[in-house]
C-alpha cells in the first residue's frame, strides 16, 4: 500500500498496463506533449514515445472512430477526453459503433477501448463544462459505465477496463483528481465491474451513491453520526453498468430507508433507476419512500453563488436522510 | 491475327461474371422485397463495376470497410451470396447470424470489417484499422468505401485528414453515384468531383469512370500500389450512377427521366458485354453460360435463405457484452 492521489492512481494504472500488454496505447488532445490538461498523463510520451501516446487533432468524432477501428482489430485503445463532455461530439462512433459492432456483427468482434477524462461540475467552467453523463452512456446496452469514487477504486477499476474486450466509459471525477488515499502496489491489483460496496457500515438509513457524491455522502454520514446518533449506510456504486443492486437491496432490507445521491440533473438520472429498482424488488422492506438528491434541472451557470446552488450539498443529503427517517 | 488470339486477361472475364452476380443478387433481393418476403434493403445496381474494380486489386491482407450499399463489395470480395441473402432475411446461417440484416454485415474471415449504415460511420472508423494493421505487423491496407453523400458528412473531413497527417495506408474510395438518398448530389455541393477536396488534405487523388471496370481496375491498382508503396492514403472517386431507388421499394420518380436514360445507356453491365463481345474476349455461348451460372448461384441462394431457419430466441441476448 502507498498513498497515493486520484491522479495518480489514473496514471499509474495506465503505466501499469502499457508496461504488461504492448498493444494499449492512449490517444487524445493534448496529452503527449503537453502532457494533458489535468496532467495525467505527465511522462507518458517521454517514456512510451509517440507511436503510443498519440496526440490527436481536435477531431472528437474522428478520434473515437479511430479507436474502436483499432480496438475491433486487436489494438486497447484508451482515449483521453479533455473533458467527459466533448464525448458526446463522437456519440455516433461511441453509440452507434462502439456499443454495437460486437451485437450486430454476431460477435465476430471484440471492442476492447476506453474512454475516460474529467467528469461532473467543476468551478466556474459554465454549462457546456460541467455535465454528468453517467446515466446517458448506462442507458446503452453495449458499454460499460464506471464512476470510481477513491484513488483505489481509480486504479483497479481502470485496470479492469484496459484488460475488457468491451468499449467502457470511464467517468473520473474532476473534483477528486487531488484526492490521496491509500492504494494497493501490487501491479496485479484489479477490481472487478459490478460489485458495489459497503464504504461506510450504519443501521439507520441507506446512502446509495458513487463518484465524488459518494465522498460526499461519507462526509455526511460522519457528521450525522457525530451530531444526531444517525448510523447512515454508504454504499459505493462504483459501476452504472454492470449495476449490482443486491448489497443495496441488502442494505435496504436492514436499514428500511434509502436516498439516493447524483450531481446530475433528476429527470431521468441514474438515481431514478436506483429508486426504482429499490422499489421493484424490496418494496415491503421500505419504510419511507426513497428519496433522490440531485443537481438542480438547469443548464450549469457561471456566477459561483448560482453554481454553487445548482449542485449538491452536504446539508441536502442531510435534510434528505432526516427526510427518510420523518425527522 | 485471328479473332481467337486476342489478348484478354482473365480477370476480364471474371469481372463481366462478378458483375453479373452482383446486378443477379440485388435484383433478387428486390424482387424478394417487392414479393414481401424480404425486409427493405438499399441496392448497388447500376454500381457494379466500382465494386469489382477496386476488389480486383486488392489481395488477402486487406481490410473493407463499406456501408449501405454494400452487397456488391462483399460479393466482389469473394462473400457467399446465401450468407448474405440469408442476413438480409433475418436468418440464422446469415453471416451475422440474423442480427445484421442488409445493415451491417460484417465478415471477418474475407476482411469486411464493416458495414456502417450511419452514413460516414464508415469514414471514422477506417483510420484506426489502418493504424492497428500498421501497429501490429500486417503488410494490408484498407478500404473504405462511401458515398458522395457521406463525403458531405463531417466526419469525412476528419477521417481524411486523420489518414493524410499520420500516413496510414487508407484507400478512400469516393462512390459517386450522384444521388444523396433521394436528393441529387447536385444540390449539396458545388463541386462536380469529390476528388479535388484530397489536395487540400495534401491527398493524392483521381477519378476515373466508375461504369467502366477495366478502367476502375486499372485505377485501383494504381492506387493501391502507392498506397502499398508509400503507406500513405489516396482518394480514388469512381464516377457513376445509382440506376434503382434508394432503397426497396422506391419508385424514384423524383428521377429526370433524361438524365437516368443517359446513364442507363452507359450502365457498365450491358457495355461491358457489348464490348467483349466485340473484342472476342467472350463468345456469345460463354456469355450464355456465365449468365446460366450467375442465375443458378442466384436461384440457390434464396432457396438456402429462404428454407433456413430464423435465429433461435435464446440469441436475442447473446454477444451483448463478451
Amino acid at each position: 500500500m502507498a498513498e497515493k492521489s486520484y491522479r495518480d492512481a489514473i496514471r499509474d494504472a495506465m503505466m501499469e498496463e502499457m508496461d504488461r500488454d504492448p498493444n494499449v496505447l492512449i490517444m487524445g488532445e493534448d496529452i503527449g506533449v503537453y502532457e494533458g490538461t489535468f496532467r495525467i498523463t505527465a511522462g507518458m510520451l517521454k517514456k512510451y514515445g509517440p507511436k503510443r501516446v498519440i496526440d490527436t487533432p481536435i477531431a472528437e468524432a474522428g478520434m473515437v472512430g479511430t479507436a474502436v477501428g483499432m480496438a475491433m482489430l486487436g489494438l486497447r485503445p484508451i482515449v483521453e477526453m479533455m473533458t467527459v463532455n466533448f464525448a458526446i461530439v463522437a456519440a455516433d462512433q461511441i453509440l452507434n459503433h462502439a456499443a454495437k459492432v460486437r451485437y450486430f456483427s454476431g460477435g465476430q468482434v471484440d471492442v476492447p477501448m476506453v474512454i475516460r477524462g474529467p467528469h461532473g461540475a467543476g468551478v466556474q467552467l459554465s454549462a457546456q463544462h460541467s455535465q454528468s453523463f453517467e446515466s446517458f452512456y448506462a442507458h446503452f446496452p453495449g458499454l460499460k459505465v464506471v464512476a470510481p469514487g477513491t484513488p483505489a477504486d481509480a486504479k483497479g477499476l481502470l485496470k479492469t477496463a484496459i484488460r475488457g474486450r468491451d468499449p467502457v466509459m470511464f467517468l473520473e471525477s474532476a473534483a477528486l483528481y487531488g484526492m490521496k488515499g491509500e492504494v494497493p502496489d501490487d501491479t496485479n491489483f484489479t477490481v472487478p465491474f459490478g460489485q458495489s460496496r459497503v464504504a461506510r457500515e450504519g443501521r439507520d438509513v441507506t446512502i446509495v451513491s458513487y463518484s465524488r457524491m459518494m465522498q460526499m455522502s461519507l462526509l455526511v454520514a460522519d457528521k450525522l453520526s457525530k451530531e444526531e446518533g444517525i448510523e447512515c449506510e454508504v454504499i459505493d456504486l462504483r459501476t452504472l453498468r454492470p449495476l449490482d443492486m443486491d448489497p443495496v437491496y441488502a442494505s435496504v432490507s436492514k436499514t428500511h430507508r434509502a436516498v439516493v445521491v447524483q450531481e446530475q440533473w433528476k429527470p431521468f438520472g441514474a438515481a431514478a433507476e436506483i429508486a426504482a429498482s429499490i422499489t421493484e424488488n424490496v418494496f415491503d422492506e421500505l419504510d419511507a419512500p426513497v428519496v433522490r438528491v440531485t443537481g438542480e434541472d438547469v443548464p450549469m451557470p457561471y456566477a459561483r453563488n448560482l453554481e454553487l446552488l445548482a449542485t449538491p450539498h452536504e446539508e441536502h443529503v442531510a435534510a434528505a436522510v432526516k427526510k427518510v427517517m420523518y425527522r | 491475327m485471328t479473332t481467337f488470339e486476342v489478348s484478354v486477361e482473365p480477370r476480364v472475364a471474371q469481372s463481366l461474371e462478378a458483375m453479373l452476380l452482383i446486378r443477379a443478387f440485388e435484383e433478387q433481393s428486390a424482387a424478394l422485397n417487392a414479393a414481401g418476403k424480404s425486409p427493405s434493403m438499399c441496392t448497388s445496381v447500376g454500381q457494379e463495376a466500382s465494386a469489382v474494380g477496386v476488389m480486383n486489386a486488392l489481395d488477402e491482407r486487406d481490410q473493407i470497410l463499406t456501408n449501405h450499399r454494400s452487397a456488391g463489395h462483399l460479393l466482389a470480395r469473394g462473400a457467399d451470396p446465401r450468407r448474405i441473402l440469408a442476413e438480409i432475411l433475418g436468418k440464422s446461417t446469415g453471416y451475422c447470424g440474423g442480427k445484421s440484416g442488409s445493415l451491417h454485415i460484417s465478415v471477418k474471415e474475407l476482411g469486411v470489417v464493416l458495414t456502417s449504415t450511419i452514413v460516414g460511420g464508415e469514414l471514422s472508423l477506417a483510420p484506426g484499422v489502418a493504424l492497428s494493421r500498421q501497429m501490429l505487423g500486417g503488410e494490408g491496407i484498407v478500404v473504405v468505401f462511401f458515398g458522395d453523400g457521406a463525403a458531405t458528412e463531417g466526419i469525412f473531413h476528419e477521417s481524411i485528414n486523420l489518414a493524410a497527417v499520420w500516413n496510414l495506408p487508407v484507400l478512400y474510395v469516393c462512390e459517386n453515384n450522384q444521388w444523396q438518398a433521394f436528393v441529387h448530389r447536385k444540390e449539396t455541393m458545388l463541386a462536380d468531383h469529390i476528388s479535388t477536396w484530397g489536395a487540400s488534405y495534401g491527398v493524392k487523388s483521381q477519378t476515373v469512370d466508375g461504369n467502366d471496370v477495366d478502367a476502375v481496375t486499372a485505377a485501383a491498382k494504381d492506387a493501391v500500389a502507392y498506397v502499398r508503396g508509400t503507406r500513405k492514403p489516396f482518394l480514388l472517386e469512381t464516377y457513376t450512377y445509382r440506376l434503382r431507388g434508394h432503397m426497396e421499394p422506391d419508385p424514384a420518380s423524383y428521377v429526370d427521366p433524361a438524365e437516368l436514360q443517359s446513364w442507363k445507356e452507359r450502365d457498365p453491365i450491358a457495355t461491358y458485354e457489348q464490348r467483349l463481345l466485340d473484342e472476342h474476349a467472350i463468345t456469345p455461348a460463354e456469355l450464355d453460360a456465365m449468365k446460366s451460372r450467375v442465375r443458378a448461384r442466384i436461384e440457390d441462394a434464396a432457396q438456402f435463405a429462404m428454407e433456413s431457419p430464423y435465429p433461435s430466441f435464446e440469441e436475442l441476448t447473446t454477444n451483448v457484452y463478451a
